[in-house]
């Protein structure tokens, strides 16, 4: 007992384990940052997976090509505006099936990729290390918040950037009155649809950024298998979250702290686990913390709902 | 103007936009192949030749199309009810690695323990699902987001019955376990396979038939299937007329499920992956044959043409490699295709009710 409460002091104490929480959280950060504002808007975007995975290439081709740090995560943000437009343009524009475009898109990009990838002799390098003076110097918490490669950083901007816009300009109140009541924000002259791609599209933004930053942040090389799910965990973060943005960022930490127990638990503790249960422990904390949490939550009215005029 | 002449015209625009759509959708697969350096002609040919030509190929595309039928077919159900289920990847993983448990644990087989196989395999991809429905019915998670992580929970979880000697990890003696598979099902346990004219067609085909005919019968004509529609359609009238939304809701996520289950220990039984279960088993049916129910629109007799159309695009880029194309543009063409599909619906749908709106104008 004794040694099982010290391997605990242990995890909780540990600093590495802090800084692969942030790493891991900030990808989950972008994602759900962007798909919050979609499903303020009343779409659920399955395909913020496919967002992620075509920044996260496109970043890579990008920066192949020019080495060019901040011009590589542009080029990701675009390639995520891209992806998204079919979404967007596909489920709000011709109202098609918003999970099957979803589904066909993440199935599409990933093929996409496989097939892309040996077209380009991708070499990629890690951004350089940033430590921010003073706040670095927090015990414990400093060194994984303040003391990464500084692409992780625009985390700290895009947060506030999607809180802004939806709580604070016209804009916002348009694209939540329309996740709300789509017949009454129809009525008072507001293009439904539009908001509702416009939200799309800012998603794809923010998720083809967070795929760019993983890649020159953390992971340093490109693999088609990176993304693997992330995505998806950013949707769950966000509905855990109770679609506040600060809800999504909680859960968001959570899942990323899950995830990097799931990479640094067998250092700290110095015992095997079996590797697949390992892998599986992001999405099975996912699904029990849905079970405990997700009741008590109010999701926007329209929420999945398609809108078409003269039709309720 | 009559409105049988503008039903007339409505159908030929359809038809005319699926043609242009299809064919966009394989142009953009042909730049692709050649712009990659390959050549796109010789890759038709090359599919053509994997899928129907070469010998015995036709028997291993109907192979494939007949578990893509049954899950389409169990998607098709849930559909019908209004739950967007696409988790069926991984009950078909989940189906297959039950069935494993009584096909290779019990030797010798004898045909009960195919048959309880099966039943188990149904079962198991049935629970699967059940866990999607509960966390749906008592804590409100969105179906698609549950069914979507147990996706990624099922891998890892077959994965691990791979790992233990206590569950389904083949024990091989005298030698330590490298490759990660269930043992071979018992003999008895397989299902028969009919050879007609070189080509081996698996008893699965004819059951598959059953099925999504079976479904469409109960989709259209039974107490059942009425309900289910209505629940799909209006959920609140529904509630109403007493279709309890969590009894019926349930009983489609679960029969969508079994359907999964049911496509999965089937491939076991006719010889998928040499009689062996691995993590890696499923290899798309499941995401193959929801995208399939998605195309045909959920109805199960437009999934036989559309199935079959998947498996030999999945057949036919096994001879890919041979033409010095990568066998994963067929996932590209795959999901071109599937966007290709569906635009057009979409687009009638949106002149139609433009043209509507222009004849209200008018008279106003």
């Amino acid at each position: 007992m004794l040694a099982f409460l010290g391997s605990f002091g242990d995890i909780l104490a540990n600093g590495p384990l802090y800084q692969s929480t942030f790493r891991l959280a900030a990808i989950l950060v972008f994602a759900a940052a962007g798909e919050w504002v979609a499903e303020r808007a009343g779409t659920i975007n399955i395909s913020v997976e496919a967002m992620l995975l075509g920044g996260h290439f496109a970043t890579a081709i990008a920066y192949t090509q020019t080495s060019n740090f901040a011009f590589s995560l542009a080029v990701g943000a675009l390639a995520g505006v891209f992806v998204s437009s079919f979404q967007a343009y596909l489920s709000h524009y011709l109202n098609a099936d918003q999970f099957g475009i979803g589904l066909t898109l993440n199935i599409l990009l990933l093929g996409l990729v496989a097939f892309l990838e040996p077209n380009f002799d991708l070499s990629t390098k890690l951004a350089g290390e940033v430590k921010v003076p003073l706040l670095y110097d927090i015990p414990i918490l400093g060194p994984a918040m303040f003391g990464q490669r500084w692409p992780m950083y625009l985390v700290y901007a895009v947060v506030p950037l999607s809180w802004w816009l939806l709580m604070r300009t016209k804009w916002g109140l348009e694209v939540r009155a329309v996740g709300e009541d789509p017949q009454a924000a129809d009525v008072t002259g507001i293009h439904v649809n539009a908001r509702r791609r416009h939200a799309i599209l800012y998603t794809g933004f923010i998720a083809g950024l967070g795929g760019g930053v993983y890649l020159l942040g953390q992971v340093g090389r490109f693999e088609s298998g990176n993304i693997g799910g992330k995505g998806i965990i950013a949707i769950a973060a966000v509905i855990f979250g109770g679609w506040t943005l600060r809800g999504a960022v909680a859960g968001c930490i959570l899942f990323g702290y899950v995830d990097a127990l799931r990479l640094n638990l067998p250092n700290i503790v110095g015992h095997d686990f079996n590797a697949q249960l390992l892998a599986a422990l992001p999405f099975l904390a996912t699904i029990v913390v849905m079970l405990i949490f997700a009741k008590h939550t109010r999701q926007p009215v329209s929420l999945a709902r398609p809108f078409l005029r003269g039709l309720k | 103007m009559s409105s049988t002449s503008s039903v007339k015209r409505d159908r030929i625009e359809l038809i005319g936009l699926y043609v242009v759509s299809i064919v966009l959708a394989f142009v953009i697969a042909a730049i692709l192949v050649n712009t990659s350096g390959g050549s796109w002609s010789k890759a038709v040919e090359a599919m053509m030749n994997g899928a129907f030509k070469n010998p015995g190929r036709w028997g291993e595309t109907l192979r494939r199309a007949a578990p893509l039928l049954i899950v389409a077919a169990g998607s098709a159900v849930a559909a019908k009810a209004g739950i967007i289920n696409i988790g069926q990847e991984g009950q078909v993983l989940v189906g297959a690695t039950g069935a494993a448990f009584i096909m290779t644990k019990i030797q010798p087989g004898s045909p009960l323990m195919l048959i309880l196989g099966i039943i188990l395999g149904m079962l198991a991809g049935a629970a699967w699902a059940g866990i999607a429905a509960l966390l749906y019915y008592w804590r409100r998670v969105p179906v698609v987001l549950s069914t979507l992580l147990l996706v990624y929970l099922s891998s890892q979880m077959t994965g691990y019955t791979m790992t233990r000697k206590s569950l389904l990890l083949e024990i091989v003696k005298g030698s330590p376990n490298r490759i990660q598979n269930s043992a071979k099902t018992a003999v008895n346990s397989r299902l028969g396979i009919m050879h007609i004219f070189g080509n081996n067609v698996p008893l699965t085909v004819p059951v598959a038939i059953i099925v999504a005919v079976g479904v469409a019968y109960m989709l259209a004509h039974s107490v059942w299937g009425f309900r289910l529609k209505m629940l799909g359609l209006n959920p609140r009238t529904a509630q109403r007329a007493g279709v309890s939304h969590v009894r019926f809701g349930t009983m489609a996520l679960l029969t969508s499920g079994a359907a999964a289950g049911l496509a999965g220990s089937l491939m076991l039984a006719t010889g998928e992956s040499n009689y062996r279960v691995s993590s890696g088993f499923s290899a798309s049916v499941g995401w193959d044959g929801l995208l399939v129910a998605l195309v045909a629109r959920n109805n199960p007799y437009a999934s036989i043409p559309v199935a079959l159309a998947f498996a030999s695009l999945h057949t036919g880029s096994n001879f890919l490699a041979a033409a010095g194309v990568e066998s994963v543009l067929v996932d590209v063409i795959r999901g071109l295709l599937v966007l290709a599909l569906f635009i057009p619906p979409a687009v009638s749908e949106l002149r139609k009710k433009r043209r509507v709106l222009d004849l209200m104008t008018e008279r106003a």
